[in-house]
């Protein structure tokens, strides 16, 4: 088990320490990360499930611990439990699948908004600094799991599958634009969204740490291995940058889960509406 | 100069969603300045057609690394 900050494969592959033999830009490679296990065996512990893993139990135990003492004068701790509530339930679920229904959809919108936000930012925590979301495998799950809320709360809404599809085509379209209409929304309704959803996330988190992982590994390339003063300076451009990047990161990382969350909210509003 | 001509195309592929983004985001500002109290109901709007838009670009960035091989 290998607990060292930089995987042993990139050392092997020149990209965290180059010597020598030129500099190698960061690619999909580096999102591979195993813990236990390697390339050859049939599994891995990865890096990322362990940092899924802890999410759930840490986000598990603040939001138990904080709701157990709860005060009329909040702490600090419960302050930001109650305003990421509020956030998730006031801007994203009252406001877009209205007031009659959000509340039944509220605890799964919350659990998605936390665990992602914390996932997210995990990627610009140091010592982790590995955003988990950008491992297509835990987009594809969270995305698995909203595909089942929204086509689940359809069917029963809208009385059946065929009364779902019929609920397709919008009401009041000439009788020869039906069918292309359909064929259109279905793909929409089963293919296109989920798709986008879950690739929405993982690319942001992949390009995003991708840009970070240039940036720094290059700077630090060209100021270390620099030939003169001016590459070496510009080295130094480059290391700066990332980090100004990894605020950027920040913004966009709370973007992409708030962005996950309201889709989410959007396709079950449609799920629950009576129209359409 | 080595390289791999996909990543070319990519740049030149997030052209269009950049110019997308850049009107959803135009519209928004025109619509809040207009009319400040519709905020709420403009952001909303404003960040689903960015996803919507940005998804292209997404699509362009995944097709990188699927094609790059």
């Amino acid at each position: 088990m290998s607990l060292s900050v930089v995987p042993a494969h990139w050392l092997q592959s020149g990209i965290a320490a180059t010597d020598g033999e030129g500099f190698q830009a960061p690619g999909p490679e580096s999102f591979w990360w195993p813990l236990i296990g390697s390339d050859t065996s049939n599994w891995a512990f990865t890096r990322p499930s362990f940092v899924v893993m802890a999410s759930v139990v840490i986000i598990a135990i603040y939001y138990m611990s904080v709701v157990n003492k709860l005060s009329i004068v909040p702490t600090k701790r419960q302050w930001i439990a109650e305003q990421s509530y509020d956030f998730v339930r006031n801007t994203i679920a009252r406001d877009v699948i209205g007031s009659k229904d959000f509340l039944q959809f509220l605890p799964l919108l919350l659990t998605l908004f936390t665990l992602i936000l914390f996932n997210n930012i995990m990627g610009i925590v140091p010592f982790v600094q590995f955003p988990s979301m950008s491992r297509i495998a835990f987009p594809i799950v969270l995305t698995l799991i909203v595909y089942i809320v929204y086509h689940t709360v359809a069917i029963r809404r809208k009385h059946g599958v065929v009364g779902y599809l019929k609920s397709l085509v919008p009401p009041g379209l000439p009788g020869w634009l039906k069918p292309i209409m359909f064929i259109l929304e279905f793909l929409t309704y089963f293919l296109i969204r989920p798709l986008t959803l879950a690739l929405r996330l993982f690319g942001n988190m992949l390009a995003g740490h991708l840009m970070l992982l240039v940036f720094i590994l290059g700077g630090e390339y060209l100021l270390l291995h620099g030939s003169n003063l001016f590459v070496q300076f510009s080295g130094v451009l480059g290391l700066g940058f990332g980090i100004v990047m990894t605020f950027f990161e920040l913004l966009v990382q709370f973007l992409q889960a708030f962005i996950f969350t309201l889709l989410a909210a959007l396709y079950i509003s449609d799920a629950v509406s009576e129209h359409h | 100069m080595t390289g791999d001509i996909t990543f070319l195309g990519y740049g030149l592929a997030a052209i269009g969603p950049g110019i997308g983004v850049g009107l959803i985001f135009a519209a928004y500002i025109n619509g809040v300045a207009r009319q400040p109290e519709a905020r709420g109901m403009l952001q909303t709007i404003a960040f689903t057609g960015m996803a919507l838009t940005e998804a292209l670009a997404i699509l362009g960035l995944v097709f990188v690394f699927v094609f790059a091989g």
